[in-house]
């Protein structure tokens, strides 16, 4: 059936409410207002102020309440507005639900799961509009998704409801409009997998989240300038997939990394790092990566236009990379 | 807190008791201090001597089913709470028989069979987890308390204003205790706090909150035991703010340059301790023969702790990436 991506996230937030009585949601402006992207818009008058739990602004106060719920064997999941507010529950991210495991010689875990929009495109500025994403893969304990489709949107929330230790997805807020066909009888899907969303054979163009959309695109134009792109959806940042990405690149012996977060230690710097590591021999010019611009995310739609990775750009620096062999 | 009104005194058994798990805490720490000056524990130490009036005060108001979420102090309410001295000891020293497999050293006891739900180091991160478990606890339809132990230093997190808030909105059965031991490392409540009064901060969250004499384990019990009571009736939260002292530097590497011997002094002439077993030798409750009984039973299990420490297995390195994650984990 066709549906969209917030409603393919709503509905697995329903089926988990309705599967297991452990689940619960809370989060600023979940239930009376309805989530401030409308993702639970509807869940507070199915399920009752017990489970769908409007919070105060307190983001470190209850990402920290839903990892001592999961201790206390609930299944929580934690709606954060957006990646920048989600810096103020930082500590209990870093600090408590990425270590209490291990710290503990592993007596506790945490199943806890924590959503949260990401990245930019609709003139937000400067607290609204980043792309952190990477700065949580770099961290052992969590693991980190970023669906890029409706099916995975809807997927990979009841996946994270399975597993026993930290699930953190990433929804580009883009995307939530976006429609996509779900199967009627979708279930959960496998954590940690990239996956191919388009063959090809001249270059593999990496990318994951909001900026599949554009990278399709890219990939469409390129080919038609004769240019066949495999493009890889990363799906997860932490595990990465690399034999995925090293399997293509192998094929292609070309790699272009498409991520929005800043260049300078982004998590493209990390696949690139990934591709030399263990594919070096098979490329035919350097890894490419087209990223976002090194400056606070600027209001004026030109201006954060031209701040974001678009089509156009990733067809350009796919065309300067083939144009190094010649 | 009424000054001037002293507890009554308890039965011989349980003065006995207070006292034993007092002088535990006491003897288990000079002898942490000790190996840590031999190089057998390493890291950050942070004593309790001192303060052992609150955590064995507060501990007698909890069953079993009840939580315990501590701070990086936390060797008192370890020991109070049950779990034994040699699985601490090996802690520290970094084994695999350490309570929480030498992964947290002196700062990170756990022991999830007893409840205790850990030591944090990060000033006022473990409030919200407190109020985490409370809440699973009232959605579960458990009637559990959770106690929660934090240091004055934590009255100026964020954490504490929005822990108190979350707690007292949802009704939660949360006991926040404030060890106040008048200093943040060796910034004095004073000069960090405008308003001093910590209950009041408690009161403008809507949670009743009272203070105590933390140098005094009968009083520390009994205020414990009437704030537990409400929170287990389902009341909401509770605040108490136990005034105590720590006799020690901040941690073994603190040269005390923030405050003078004499005030120093003037709070080891109350020690708990001595306070206690004063108190019980004049109600006849205590002799020299009890006293030194109880001190050899102490060394005897301490001397057991070390012997457990020294002769627990090291981690083998093949263990390092165990437990990021659940089982066989991601890579």
């Amino acid at each position: 059936m066709k549906t969209t991506y917030r409603e393919a996230i709503r509905a697995a937030l329903r089926a988990a409410l309705e599967a297991d009585p452990r689940v619960f949601l809370m989060g600023e402006d979940v239930g009376r207002y309805g989530g401030a992207f409308a993702v639970s818009h509807g869940l507070l008058e199915q399920f009752g102020p017990e489970r769908v739990r409007d919070t105060p602004l307190s983001e470190s106060t209850f990402v920290g309440a839903g990892i001592g719920a999961a201790l206390g064997g609930l299944r929580p999941i934690v709606e954060v507005m957006t990646v920048n507010f989600s810096l103020l529950a930082l500590d209990q991210i870093v600090n408590n639900a990425a270590t209490l495991r291990h710290m503990s010689g592993g007596q506790l875990s945490v199943p806890l799961v924590v959503r949260m929009a990401t990245g930019g495109g609709r003139q937000l500025a400067a607290q609204h509009s980043h792309s952190l994403e990477g700065w949580y893969a770099h961290v052992p304990g969590i693991t980190v998704v970023t669906p890029a489709t409706v099916g995975d949107a809807h997927g990979m929330l009841l996946a994270a409801l399975r597993e026993p230790d930290p699930v953190f997805i990433f929804e580009h807020a883009t995307l939530y409009p976006m429609e996509g066909e779900l199967d009627e009888h979708a279930g959960p899907v496998e954590l940690g997998r990239a996956a191919v969303r388009r063959p090809g054979d001249d270059v593999t163009l990496i990318t994951y989240g909001g900026s599949l959309g554009k990278t399709l695109e890219a990939a469409d134009r390129l080919g038609q300038e004769g240019v066949s792109a495999e493009v890889v959806d990363l799906r997860a940042l932490r595990p990465v997939d690399t034999p995925t990405i090293l399997t293509s690149v192998a094929k292609t012996h070309r790699a272009v990394v498409v991520d929005e977060g800043w260049r300078t230690g982004s998590f493209a710097a990390e696949v690139s790092a990934r591709i030399m590591e263990g594919g070096f021999y098979d490329l035919d010019a350097p890894v490419a990566r087209v990223c976002s611009a090194e400056v606070p995310m600027p209001y004026a739609k030109h201006m954060e236009d031209a701040a974001l990775p678009r089509a156009g750009t990733v067809v350009e620096a796919v065309l300067a990379l083939l144009k190094r062999r010649g | 807190m009424t000054p001037g009104r002293q507890p009554a005194l308890p039965t011989r058994d349980h003065g006995l008791e207070l006292l034993r798990e007092m002088l535990r805490i006491r003897r288990f720490e000079e002898k942490a201090a000790e190996l840590y000056s031999l190089g057998k524990i390493r890291g950050f130490l942070h004593l309790y001597i001192g303060e052992e009036a609150v955590a064995v005060g507060a501990m007698q108001a909890l069953t079993p089913d009840d939580a315990v979420v501590a701070t990086y102090r936390e060797h008192g309410q370890a020991l109070a709470r049950g779990i034994p001295a040699g699985s601490l000891m090996a802690e520290m020293f970094g084994k695999a028989s350490g309570c929480s497999r030498g992964h947290g050293g002196s700062m990170h006891f756990f022991d999830v069979g007893r409840r205790f739900y850990g030591g944090y180091a990060i000033v006022g991160g473990g409030l919200p987890i407190a109020v985490g478990l409370a809440l699973a606890d009232t959605l579960l339809g458990r009637p559990r308390v959770t106690a929660c132990f934090f240091g004055d230093g934590a009255v100026a997190e964020g954490e504490f204003h929005e822990s108190l808030n979350l707690a007292a909105l949802w009704k939660l059965p949360v006991l926040f205790l404030c060890e106040n031991n008048l200093y943040a490392m060796g910034t004095a409540l004073a000069r960090h706090q405008a308003e001093t009064d910590l209950r009041r901060k408690a009161e403008a969250y809507g949670l009743p909150a009272d203070a105590v004499d933390g140098m005094d384990v009968l009083a520390v019990e009994t205020a414990t035991r009437r704030l537990v009571e409400a929170v287990r009736a389902g009341n909401g939260p509770r605040f108490l703010e136990a005034r105590t002292y720590r006799f020690r530097a901040h941690s073994m590497a603190d040269p005390e340059l923030y405050r003078g011997k004499d005030e120093v002094e003037q709070w080891k002439a109350r020690d708990p301790i001595a306070t206690l077993a004063a108190r019980l030798r004049e109600g006849g409750l205590l002799s020299d023969g009890d006293l030194g009984a109880l001190e050899a039973a102490v060394a005897a299990e301490l001397d057991g702790a070390v012997a457990m420490a020294e002769a627990g297995p090291w981690e083998p390195v093949e263990d390092l990436l165990k437990d990021v994650y659940t089982g066989a984990g991601r890579p």
